[in-house]
């Protein structure tokens, strides 16, 4: 049972929250001119690292934003939490 | 006689007030203060209930909750609980309880024929045999399936009620023992605001029964000067009979505390239990440790109990569970119990494991006349319903043999003590890690990633002076690190008549001899899990830790192996001839102690189980008769039945109004959103298939979303309001997860598109006039001009409706003439209202979902979610006129040019008549080219929708079907699951107004 | 030696001295021509018959940690085979076919045991999604009923037919039941053993080596080895595996849990799956009910989840079943369940040649652990997808042709 600092809100029980699954999947800004395998790999294939992921939650009942979560898929521990548009953070190992 | 077992004094049993119970039948007397246990005891009844696999008669082992024997049938009719631990049940008058798992009695019962047969039930037997014939294992696992479990379900509805909490507070203390209560005192001092939670109905834990003294006060006194203090604290929470149960990420932990559970009547007002979502800053653990039993031969029968059991039953109720009594053990903590009993004019034996004494400890015994058998072990007990008779053999630990004569010892009570295990599995479910101690021989606490701290007896230390001083020092450092105020040091000292300082792990006494020859030394009490058993689970090659307790079962009682863990990894530890923290550990799983389920559910239950959505109609619907129909939370009427009208004929009834002259329909649940920003078009572009662009102000357009798969996921009517402003309709099951859609694009794809999107369903209450005469009505009661060029289809229009400021949209959903009238919400119910009362004239006919489903399936309109699932295009459904061909890109185009959405013999949407004009389809089934003699068959389809249609005069259905749209006429079949074969051709799906002018009128 | 009654009571005589291990624990050779990835009952399984119907004689299964441990012994042992679609109907079925006959083919119980499965209807929708797939089944030659409220109110004695939503009538599987998870892992390893297939557990693979696009070995904690074909199979850790070698999958883990009432007398004696109320429950032969429900919505690999999923079966249960309100939830548990998009397994081909996978089962991989394992086997075996295992290529996801069990139900389970 998470707390997640939601950027706008601050900290927040996770069962005020859902997860989207991973971020920084950009939507390609061309979709006529990618191949099969291109566009299916934009809409199926994920990382799902064992380790650091980063990934979009909402905050539904809270403020409704989306925002980005950097988290360790092992500790499940969040790292950091930052919003959309924001430049995804550094990983030190 | 009552209470025999009674001392004359001592005791905190309140003697005054007697307690009237039954057990198995028969009325017993108990004092207020006792547990069922102790009361039992009092009474000289020791055998309670029959063991798991081999039925055979047990007692009470422990005063705890980690009690594996003595479990319960507690109550009777919808009270009562199965599998209830009688060393936790607080006495109350009328309080009933029976022995569990046995037949006809628990004296006499007829399952004990299995101790006998046992040797045929070795660990795993069930997996060895029962296989042939293959048919016949129901039948086998029919008596097995009746042989297994404990107590019973209740079988009618809870009358209880329980309760759900959440907390937050600064620090969470785990037990009221004596270390949990030095640490909150500290944190309490240090204006924390601290909960503590204890499993029993009195503070103070395992110390009260000992005559230890703490800052040379006896330890009951001091006690209660820490209680009184902690009580006086506003900023400190304590809970009794409240025991923690999980210990979830980010300090999140759960607590059932006990409310009424002991009162006598039942409360109306005050909740059975309450279960408690506890997120602290800080935990402190002060759990305390479990005495460990000793394994030997037959170490299970009633009259056997933990040394601490006894010395509780002793000084907490006043109760001598016997009155010659052996006390077998391997460490010095435990004589205490047997000079306490010896004082109270027990007769006591001990046989101790060791051959090495301490002199005070041999002086002492001399004193007392306590005759000690050093390197002695029990080897075997008899007694059928109790204990009489123990045999004891000389030990030689280093050969791990037996040796010398055997010596009988007539005893009532053997009292057992194998050392302490830390109650380590709140932790455990921390995320922590446990270490091996080599000189305790327990695992211990090592590491939790979260934010706690461990004390006391819990953390692997047995020394009061030691653990009082570190419980302090633990609060004070919590509350430092919290930056609360600091708190002046005390230093703590306590005497304990004998501490606990080490013993050997024993794994079983002993001889590998005696184990081989089946003979049972019981490691897990309640699920009959033997020395032999872990023996044969290493022969046999399940050695993992997991495999062993998977395959033996041992651990995985109701008490989770409280007693039986250490004793199990020890025997493997001997086995395998390798050191404990090698053998490792089973994961500890929540929850600590078993938790109710209702408790857990809370009030979620019967009509809060989930919120009803209502309309601001909803009252009129109920006053007339409707019956409703689920849709998401939402009620709807499904139809409104006239006198005795069935479904069939109250639709068809409501249908033909609609179609003759007018009907009403209360289509307020359809999803809203209001869009508003300068890039409302343009995003509308990206979210529907077909084109926004130039959608003049006042008009409404159709339009379907596609998924990035390309899959239709909603449809609905989208108008224009203003230049930068647009009313949408959704589906009513889909309202939410549009919503979300269009906020994930905007939020996370198209950050510059400046458009705001808010949820107005509830705002507005809409109602379809549908028919002919729908015009006729809305003229008498507007000031919108209704003809027909002024207020074309497709258009909408602001006005008065009844007086009431309303929007008024031109759309269709039947085929008919039909205005959709949007009022807020607060005037929904005058507005419906009116239009009743004066579309009397027209006969106005409010009509449901089910008739709506007929309307428009007349008409071929679709319903997202019934004739489409997730696997349909546009094009699937024949709907490529919605599918824009210009426009560069919207959500799921590109997935409509992927080869599988390509497929020429993708199943398509087209209608289906039955030959013989009267079959009315099952929807859903499926249909093939030519029905065989049984199946399997080829399908080549399937049904959508189907329903007679009144106007039609004959039924209707709606179909996905390979190749379809080429197909038109030609004859299929359905067959159905009575072997009945339908024959059906292929058609479109207009059944209807094909030319579609009445819309237009 | 042969398990049976005879040997059971011969071996009582004995006091159960003499009984040989399950399997043995061999170290890991140099060279194998098969190595599978994975020791719960699909990996086990796919070496058991690569063995016996194929004939490979050089395999090896290794497992992280102990056989069975993952999501083989995690699951709620719920056995069914009416999905809608007919690529998952073949599948499934084919799998209930093989269980039917697993105790006796193996040698060891796996008490499948055949007591029905009720699919309850809550909605108009409902039942007309019950209804679909019923017919589909109906004509897959899969056992099917619908029933209506009446009739599931009598054959579920203590099941609240009224409560917030109604039941309306149910899809009921016959032949669908349960089996003892820990059992089909055991059963396949004995199995597989006998016919010399070694079974290597505390064996984590750390690396894939691949060679011109082949693979060609794998780094273990116990070492190297050289390999001819190998095939993955590590339900919980696909993607890692994957990674290993140089690609991704479309799959996210996920967390999953599970729970057990304390154990009671018989008060249930078919399986429950309500997927609009949500929870699904059926009482083992020990007598404890076993619960499941949804996945949390974030990636973990922790075997954890958080407590709100355990309420959100809790109360769902308390309003199929309001008698169970008093009995104790005894014991919790949680899995890393591997999701596809479409909710339909991967088995097939990878990027790598001689490099097979079968993952992606989410939270339905326990039914299907023959079928899976035998068509799995052949497609190792002949490098190529066979008719039941050729829909559930990685290749659906570029084409489109998914097995979209989800979208048609949203069936979690």
């Amino acid at each position: 049972m998470f707390i997640i600092d939601c950027p706008y809100c601050g900290e927040r029980d996770q069962t005020e929250f859902t997860c989207h699954g991973e971020a920084h999947i950009a939507r390609p800004s061309n979709p006529n001119e990618v191949s099969d395998e291109e566009w299916g790999r934009y809409l199926f294939f994920r990382n799902n690292p064992k380790g650091i992921h980063f990934e979009r939650w909402t905050h539904d009942h809270g403020c409704r934003r989306w925002f980005n979560v950097m988290r360790d898929t092992v500790s499940d521990k969040i790292l950091k939490t930052y919003k959309m548009g924001e430049s995804r953070p550094e990983v030190n190992e | 006689m009552s209470n025999q077992n009674r001392t004359m004094y001592g005791g905190r049993v309140d003697r005054s007030k007697t307690i009237n119970f039954v057990f198995n039948g028969k009325k017993y007397k108990g004092f207020q203060g006792d547990t069922l246990a102790s009361a039992l005891l009092a009474n000289d009844v020791h055998l309670i209930g029959r063991s798991f696999k081999y039925h055979r008669a047990r007692g009470i082992l422990t005063a705890g909750s980690e009690e594996p024997n003595a479990i319960v049938q507690l109550g009777v009719g919808a009270r009562t609980e199965p599998n209830i631990r009688a060393t936790e049940i607080e006495l109350y008058d009328g309080l009933e309880a029976a022995s569990q798992n046995c037949w006809p009695s628990v004296k006499f019962d007829i399952g004990g024929l299995n101790n006998i047969l046992s040797r045929l039930f070795p660990a795993g037997f069930y997996y060895k045999t029962f296989k042939w014939p293959p048919s016949l294992w129901l039948l086998y696992e029919h008596f097995i399936r009746k042989a297994a479990g404990l107590g019973k379900s209740p079988i009618a509805k809870n009358p209880d009620r329980y309760e759900q909490k959440f907390h937050h507070c600064d620090a969470l203390v785990v037990g009221g023992g004596i270390t949990g209560l030095v640490s909150a005192l500290a944190l309490g001092r240090a204006k924390c605001e601290v909960l503590i939670v204890d499993e029993n109905p009195v503070l103070g834990g395992y110390i009260l029964d000992t005559n230890s003294t703490i800052n040379g006060k006896s330890c009951n006194k001091y006690i209660k000067s820490i209680i009184d203090e902690l009580q006086s604290m506003n900023n400190v929470t304590v809970l009794t009979r409240t025991t923690a149960t999980g210990y979830y990420d980010y300090n999140y932990l759960t607590a059932l505390q006990k409310v009424t559970n002991h009162w006598k009547e039942l409360s109306k007002t005050v909740p059975r239990e309450r279960f408690w979502r506890i997120r602290a800053k800080k935990v402190i653990l002060a759990q305390g440790a479990f005495e460990r039993p000793l394994v030997f031969s037959d170490n299970d029968r009633p009259g056997i109990m933990m040394v601490s059991a006894a010395r509780k039953y002793l000084n907490s109720y006043g109760v001598l569970p016997g009155k010659s009594i052996t006390l077998f053990t391997n460490n010095d903590h435990a004589y205490s119990t047997a000079f306490e009993f010896n004082n109270k004019g027990a007769k006591v034996k001990i046989i101790d494991t060791r051959d090495n004494l301490s002199l005070e400890l041999e002086d002492r015994c001399r004193k007392n006349s306590i005759q000690v058998f050093k390197s002695h072990s029990v080897i075997s007990t008899k007694g059928s319903k109790k204990i009489n008779e123990i045999e004891i053999q000389k030990v030689d630990i280093e050969k791990n043999e037996l040796t010398g004569e055997i010596i009988k010892i007539s005893t009532d009570c053997l009292i057992m003590s194998g050392g302490w295990n830390p109650a380590v599995q709140l932790l455990s479910q921390s995320r922590g890690k446990l270490r091996y101690d080599e000189i305790l021989n327990t695992f211990v606490p090592e590491f939790s990633p979260q934010d706690l701290k461990v004390v006391g007896c819990n953390n692997g230390k047995f020394d009061l002076t030691e653990n009082l001083n570190d419980a302090f020092t633990a609060g004070i450092d919590t509350a430092a690190e919290l930056g609360k105020n600091s708190v002046d040091k005390v230093t703590w000292e306590g005497n304990e008549d004998i501490s606990f300082t080490q013993a050997q792990i024993e794994p079983y006494a002993l001889g590998k001899k005696e184990v081989t020859k089946g003979s049972k030394h019981f490691v897990d009490f309640q699920n009959d899990v033997t020395a032999s058993d872990i023996f044969l689970a290493q022969r046999e090659g399940y050695i993992s830790v997991e495999h062993t307790k998977r395959y033996t079962t041992t651990g995985m009682g109701t008490d989770q192996g409280k007693t039986s863990n250490v004793n199990a990894l020890a025997l493997m530890s001997h086995i395998h001839e390798k050191p404990v923290d090698q053998i490792g550990h089973t994961t500890f799983r929540p929850p600590y102690v078993p938790q109710t389920i209702g408790a857990i559910a809370g009030r979620s239950v019967d009509h809060l189980f989930d919120p009803i959505r209502k309309t601001a109609i909803h009252e009129w619907h109920e006053k007339n008769g409707a019956e409703y129909e689920d849709v998401g939370q939402w009620k709807r009427p499904h139809y409104y039945p006239r006198g005795k009208e069935d479904l069939h004929k109250a639709v068809n009834r409501e249908c033909l109004s609609v179609r003759n002259s007018l009907g009403i329909l209360d289509a307020s649940t359809l999803g809203k959103i209001d869009l508003q920003g300068p890039d409302t078009a343009k995003f509308l572009n990206m979210i529907y298939t077909n084109a926004w662009s130039k959608l003049e102000i006042g008009s409404c357009r159709y339009g379907l979303m596609c998924n990035e798969h390309g899959m239709i996921f909603d449809d609905g009517v989208t108008s224009r309001i203003g230049e930068n402003h647009y009313h949408m309709t959704t589906t009513t099951g889909g309202a939410a997860r549009v919503m979300s859609w269009l906020e994930e694009f905007l939020q996370t794809e198209w950050l510059d598109m400046r458009v705001f999107c808010t949820s107005v369903t509830e705002q507005w209450s809409v109602m379809s006039i549908s028919g002919p005469n729908s015009r006729k009505l809305l003229s008498k009661l507007t000031d919108i001009d209704l003809s027909k060029d002024a207020f074309p289809f497709m258009k909408f229009r602001n006005g008065k409706v009844c007086g009431v400021d309303a929007r008024v949209f031109r759309i269709s959903f039947t085929g008919e003439l039909s205005y959709e009238i949007n009022v807020p919400s607060r005037y929904g119910l005058y507005v419906w209202s009116e239009l009743m009362k004066h579309g009397k004239e027209f006969d106005i006919t409010p009509y449901g979902t089910e008739a709506m489903h007929v309307l428009r399936a007349e008409k071929g309109y679709i319903i997202v979610g019934q004739d489409t699932d997730g696997s349909v295009t546009p094009q699937d459904m024949n709907l490529d006129w919605l599918v824009s061909k210009k426009k560069e890109d919207f959500l799921g185009k590109r997935s409509h040019t992927r080869p599988d959405t390509l497929r020429e013999d993708r199943k398509k949407f087209v209608g289906l008549l039955v030959n013989d004009k009267k079959t009315v389809l099952p929807e859903g089934s499926h249909i093939v080219e030519e029905a065989k003699s049984q199946p399997p068959m080829k399908m080549i389809g399937h049904v959508t929708s189907s329903y007679y249609s009144p106007i039609c005069g004959y039924p209707i259905a709606l179909a996905m079907i390979k190749n379809g749209h080429n197909r038109l006429g030609e004859e299929v079949e359905i067959p159905l699951m009575n072997g009945k074969i339908v024959k059906a051709t292929i058609t479109d799906t207009v059944f209807y107004d094909k030319e579609g002018t009445k819309n237009n009128e | 030696m042969k398990y049976s009654i005879f040997n059971l009571v011969k071996n009582s005589l004995s006091y159960h001295q003499n009984w040989e291990k399950a399997w043995n624990s061999p170290d890991l050779k140099s060279e194998y021509d098969v190595v599978i990835v994975g020791g719960g009952g699909h990996g086990l399984g796919t070496a058991y018959y690569l063995a016996k119907e194929f004939g490979v004689k050089n395999i090896a299964v290794l497992e992280k940690g102990w056989i069975g441990g993952g999501n083989t012994g995690r699951n709620t042992t719920i056995i069914r085979s009416n999905y809608l679609w007919d690529e998952s109907a073949a599948l499934y079925n084919h799998a209930v076919n093989l269980w039917e006959g697993l105790s006796s083919e193996l040698n060891f119980n796996v008490m499948f045991s055949q007591r029905g499965l009720y699919h309850l209807a809550h909605s108009i929708h409902d039942m007309q999604e019950i209804s679909r797939r019923g017919y589909s089944n109906y004509l897959n030659g899969i056992d099917t009923e619908i029933l209506n409220k009446d009739q599931v109110a009598k054959q579920i004695p203590h099941l609240n037919v009224n409560g917030r939503y109604p039941v309306h009538g149910a899809l009921l599987q016959r032949r669908a039941g349960t089996a003892r998870h820990d059992a089909v892992a055991w059963g396949y390893a004995r199995a597989a053993e006998s016919l010399g297939v070694d079974i290597i557990q505390n064996c984590e693979v750390k690396g894939i080596n691949v060679s011109n696009g082949k693979v060609v070995g794998l780094e273990t904690s116990k070492g190297s080895v050289k390999v001819d074909k190998v095939g993955l199979v590590p339900a919980g850790h696909s993607s890692v595996l994957a990674n290993m070698a140089g690609f991704n999958l479309p799959i996210n883990s996920v967390p999953l849990q599970a729970l057990v009432s304390e154990p009671i007398k018989p008060i249930l004696d078919c399986v429950i799956m309500s997927n609009s109320v949500h929870v699904y429950v059926s009482q083992s032969d020990k007598g404890e009910l076993v619960v499941g429900a949804g996945s949390d919505s974030y990636n973990s690999y922790s075997q954890r989840g958080s407590f709100d999923m355990i309420e959100h079966m809790m109360a769902p249960l308390v309003e199929l079943f309001p008698i169970f309100s008093r009995l104790k939830m005894l014991r919790s548990w949680g899995g890393i369940v591997d999701v596809t998009p479409d909710r339909s397994p991967i088995i097939g081909k990878t990027p790598v040649k001689d490099l097979f996978i079968n993952c992606g089962w989410g939270t339905g991989g326990f039914k299907a652990t023959p079928g899976s394992a035998h068509v799995f086997a052949e497609t190792v075996f002949r490098g190529e997808p066979t008719d039941i295992s050729g829909p559930f290529s990685l290749e659906r996801h570029f084409s489109g042709a998914l097995v979209d069990e989800a979208a048609a139900a949203a069936v979690a389970h």
